[in-house]
């Protein structure tokens, strides 16, 4: 299931703990980062790999918001919607991003480009109102410059 | 002393992240300075020190590294929590970026005064970037033998690993983030027993916030008694306030505890945007129960002051609202982060932060009646006090106070609707 790369990777990040269990974290964002999301055949893969049962690994990728059970767009725009950048018009971001892409928050576009996301607080309130999108953040936006940062990512 | 040009957390030193900038600069003489010193010395200077935890519960910070049993055969860990997540605090990401070594070398010294020999630091999955930057950081000073085997030159020996978080604001929670660490979910666990002496994997275990740990190095470096002098006593160092919201000027601001709230806003902040006047004020992060505007005079950001103000100093995110704030439609996207962010464990927080977050939107519909407001209070007295975690209290706290406060802005809703509907 995983790469040569990132299962050197996973063995190298185990050894950090006392038990293989605290990797599972680790070798769940590996999967995704190599998959996209997580399938079920990447949790058995990974039950089988830190020798835990699959419905522990199940429990544990569905508690966490950041493991995904189907593809996202390749670019995952995730509005910060919190009190912040509340106050500085994340409404009128999500829905001006939502008409230039054509998907209502938690859809994909047919075409696979994006998946439109409202999330919780990311820390980055001083420069509200912010999305990221996949690793990287945005901040300080405007109707004006999410236009060109879309349009970049066309 | 209260000189607000004191900045020992963030100063501005150009490239301050990279190692040799950071050791020109007097960094790691602390540590230095720690490992020639007995373990139990640093613990008494630090509790000396009055540091108290930057993470929203003041507790200090001596008190809880002396609670480590002392000749333990099992193994000690430390767990820095950078699982940065309140809504309206965004502090801790300015130290990894600007400052990793601080809290690198506040870690070791942290370390080797509790005898921990691996420290994990768990950071909020979306900090990929600040991840990035502390590993680099960390490997420099692997690099330069300040971790890793015989540290420094001396006898002692630890490791310091990252660890990233996968999104859920509970993990911010000492008990929650150990669970997490271990691969499993990020469930509180019930207290006692506490970390100290059942902690990750059952061994003696401390969780420290980043700025907590990054406070250590200048108060070996300097000693308790200047430690004390910056800022209020009982609460002393400086701290790192991020002002957000209807403010000019946003962003982190690295001042003596004590600062007036009004000079945080007005003058460090840059005042309110568009020359509004202030309605609302919360001082420490979205939990922290909400001040009216006009009540915030003479008011000073430290813990004492803040719950004489009827409030709390948190994690001092300070978020700022003008008059045209629409209170009820804040206090519903708050209590919709609560009830999302519900570990699901405990009936009154699983269930009521649902309630409340209805309860509210009804109301904000103009759906609502006046008994709504009292059934709200009703359900928040209920989930205080009564949950494993804070998460309860956290999520309590901003209804109790927006209606005690603000009950006007409720009444108004509900009446306005039945005025339409005659």
């Amino acid at each position: 299931m995983l790469n040569e790369t990132r299962r050197e990777q996973l063995d190298k990040i185990i050894k950090r703990y006392p038990y293989k269990q605290a990797a599972l974290l680790p070798a769940l964002h590996l999967v995704q980062e190599q998959e996209g999301y997580i399938t079920k055949e990447a949790m058995q893969y990974i039950a089988d790999y830190l020798e835990i049962p699959y419905g522990h690994v199940l429990g544990v990728v569905t508690f966490y918001t950041m493991f995904y059970d189907k593809p996202m767009g390749r670019h995952h725009i995730q509005v910060c919607t919190n009190i912040s950048c509340q106050l500085l018009g994340s409404e009128t971001l999500v829905s001006h991003i939502s008409k230039e892409c054509g998907i209502k928050p938690g859809e994909t576009s047919e075409d696979g480009t994006f998946t439109l996301s409202e999330v919780e607080c990311l820390g980055s309130c001083g420069t509200a109102p912010m999305m990221q999108i996949n690793d990287d953040y945005y901040e300080n936006l405007t109707v004006e410059n999410v236009e060109a940062i879309l349009k970049s990512l066309k | 002393m209260t000189d607000t040009d004191i900045k020992y957390l963030l100063p501005e030193i150009p490239e301050l992240h990279k190692i040799e900038v950071y050791e020109k600069e007097g960094g790691y003489e602390a540590l230095q300075k720690a490992l020639a010193m007995k373990p139990d010395d640093i613990i008494e200077e630090v509790k000396k020190s009055n540091l108290r935890g930057r993470g929203g519960a003041c507790f200090p910070a001596g008190l809880k590294w002396s609670f480590m049993p002392k000749n333990s055969e099992r193994p000690k860990y430390l767990c820095v929590n950078a699982d940065e997540g309140e809504p309206g605090t965004f502090k801790d990401r300015e130290i990894l970026e600007h400052n990793p070594h601080a809290l690198i070398e506040g870690t070791l010294i942290a370390s080797y005064a509790m005898g921990v020999t691996t420290a994990y630091v768990y950071i909020r999955g979306e900090y990929v970037k600040w991840m990035k930057l502390l590993e680099d950081a960390i490997e420099e000073a692997y690099a330069k033998n300040y971790i890793g085997k015989n540290i420094a030159g001396s006898k002692y020996s630890v490791d310091i690993y990252v660890h990233r978080g996968a999104g859920a604001y509970i993990c911010g929670e000492e008990s929650s983030l150990m669970n997490s660490l271990e691969g499993e979910r990020g469930y509180p666990r019930v207290k006692p027993p506490f970390p100290a002496q059942f902690g990750l994997w059952g061994c003696p275990t401390t969780i420290n916030n980043v700025e907590t740990l990054a406070n250590v190095p200048v108060i070996i470096k300097n000693g308790a008694e200047w430690y004390l002098k910056i800022g209020v006593e009982k609460h002393p160092g400086t701290l790192l306030y991020g002002v957000s919201g209807h403010v000019n000027n946003p962003g982190v601001f690295e001042l003596p505890t004590g600062v007036l709230l009004t000079d945080l806003i007005y003058k460090y902040a840059g005042g309110i945007r568009d020359d509004k006047k202030l309605k609302a004020v919360i001082p420490g992060g979205s939990s922290t129960p909400i001040l009216r505007g006009d009540s915030i005079e003479g008011v000073r950001m430290d813990a004492d002051s803040l719950i004489e103000a009827g409030s709390s100093i948190g994690t001092g995110g300070v978020i700022v609202m003008d008059e045209d704030t629409d209170i009820p439609k804040i206090l519903e996207r708050i209590s919709r982060f609560y009830h999302h962010e519900s570990c699901g464990q405990c009936t009154p927080c699983r269930e009521g932060t649902g309630w409340m977050e209805k309860i509210i939107r009804r109301i904000n519909r103009g759906e609502g009646t006046m008994k709504d407001i009292d059934v709200l209070r009703d359900v928040a007295d209920n989930i205080e006090g009564n949950t494993i975690c804070a998460l309860g209290d956290a999520a309590a706290w901003p209804v109790q106070s927006a209606i005690r406060r603000f009950r006007g802005e409720f009444e108004a809703k509900i009446k306005m609707e039945k005025t339409v509907a005659a």
